[in-house]
């Protein structure tokens, strides 16, 4: 078979399937401030997606804080935020998800990263202290940037809330 | 008002809401009804209000009452738009102002008896928003407040009451969430 653009190892990971990954994955509750990354192709569709509850907050914080609330309801949500959200949040990540060993998921684009290299050798330093900050802290992390990387997020997310931990799905390039 | 009066007095109402209580308010509660659906596990930075919402979006059929301290409110006000969008129904979000960082020394909070609490809130779009300096006011209010449809916001002023014990391993250990987990899994009366 001739091999697609789409199939191709470097082509950009897909928002639909993103979306439908995150449902798979039993996440019922979406918490987000807007991230310029995933904006078009992930959080729009999320927006008009009726089996998935969007919750619009005013700092990501506070989403740390409602993902680990929903945990206890046993309800599954993932936190969509941009990489300065992230680290806006270091604080209620310390004591809410790390300190109380709760199962909070993020799914964070890295703003203007658009690359499948790693972040840790980005040339913008707000994203390459991003995996040395989740190492420090802890947190165990994916990093996204390709059609098919999709497969990773369901189990990722099964594993967060078997083992009550909180985890970071990092979005390398804006999906297609 | 004494806050340890205050909560007294909305103990005799309670009946098995979820109650998430900051700091001196978490160490009354636990005194005064132990037997409650005490979340204790609030300790970063104004997050009570966030994780009571949380509550009450995951629990519609239950109703929660957040018991958040004035210094907590400001390092998170903008709690107060994302729960007026959201509309918990069954959310009733309690301030004890007593203008003081009061876990942390006792020193002024920025606007001491300047700020509106209750007006900030109005603002935001809850559907009401009271404030209290009298305890006979907030008895006799306290019955259709608790019953109303929410976002409730009811600022209760107060100052410090009796001393209670400070156990502050377990309001961040983990029995107190597995209790709180336990009690979430209770039939429910609300």
């Amino acid at each position: 078979m001739t091999q697609t653009e789409s199939q191709s190892p470097t082509a950009a990971i897909s928002g639909a399937a993103i979306v439908d990954a995150i449902k798979r994955s039993g996440v019922g509750f979406v918490v987000s401030v807007p991230d310029r990354v995933t904006s078009e192709t992930v959080l729009r569709g999320i927006a008009s997606d009726s089996a998935l509850k969007l919750v619009r907050v005013c700092k990501e914080d506070e989403g740390v804080s409602i993902c680990a609330a929903l945990s206890f309801c046993d309800k599954r949500a993932l936190l969509l935020m941009q990489n300065t959200g992230l680290l806006d949040s270091i604080n209620a990540l310390r004591g809410i998800a790390v300190e109380y060993n709760l199962p909070v998921v993020m799914m964070v684009g890295l703003l203007s990263h658009e690359s499948v290299e790693p972040p840790v050798q980005s040339r913008r330093y707000g994203v390459r202290i991003v995996p040395l900050i989740l190492d420090a802290m802890g947190i165990a992390y994916e990093f996204l940037h390709s059609a098919g990387d999709e497969q990773r997020i369901a189990p990722a997310i099964e594993r967060a809330y078997a083992d009550s931990k909180p985890l970071v799905l990092l979005i390398g390039r804006s999906p297609v | 008002m004494k806050r340890d009066e205050c909560l007294k007095l909305i103990a005799k109402y309670h009946r098995d809401e979820i109650v998430v209580p900051v700091y001196q308010a978490t160490f009354e509660w636990l005194a005064i009804k132990p037997e409650a659906p005490i979340f204790t596990a609030v300790g970063a930075m104004g997050q009570a209000s966030s994780l009571a919402l949380g509550f009450a979006l995951g629990a519609p059929e239950r109703r929660v009452m957040v018991f958040d301290g004035d210094g907590s409110l400001l390092m998170n006000l903008g709690t107060l738009v994302t729960i007026a969008n959201a509309a918990p129904a069954n959310l009733l979000h309690f301030v004890c102002e007593n203008g003081t960082y009061e876990a942390n020394g006792g020193h002024p909070i920025p606007a001491k008896d300047k700020v509106s609490f209750a007006g900030l809130a109005r603002a935001a779009g809850y559907r009401e928003a009271y404030e209290f300096a009298d305890l006979h006011m907030l008895e006799a209010a306290l019955p259709d407040i608790l019953r109303a449809t929410g976002p409730v916001f009811i600022t209760l002023k107060v100052e410090a009451g009796a001393s209670y014990p400070q156990d502050w391993a377990y309001m961040h250990g983990t029995a107190a969430r597995e209790k709180f987990r336990v009690a979430l899994r209770q039939p429910h009366r609300t």
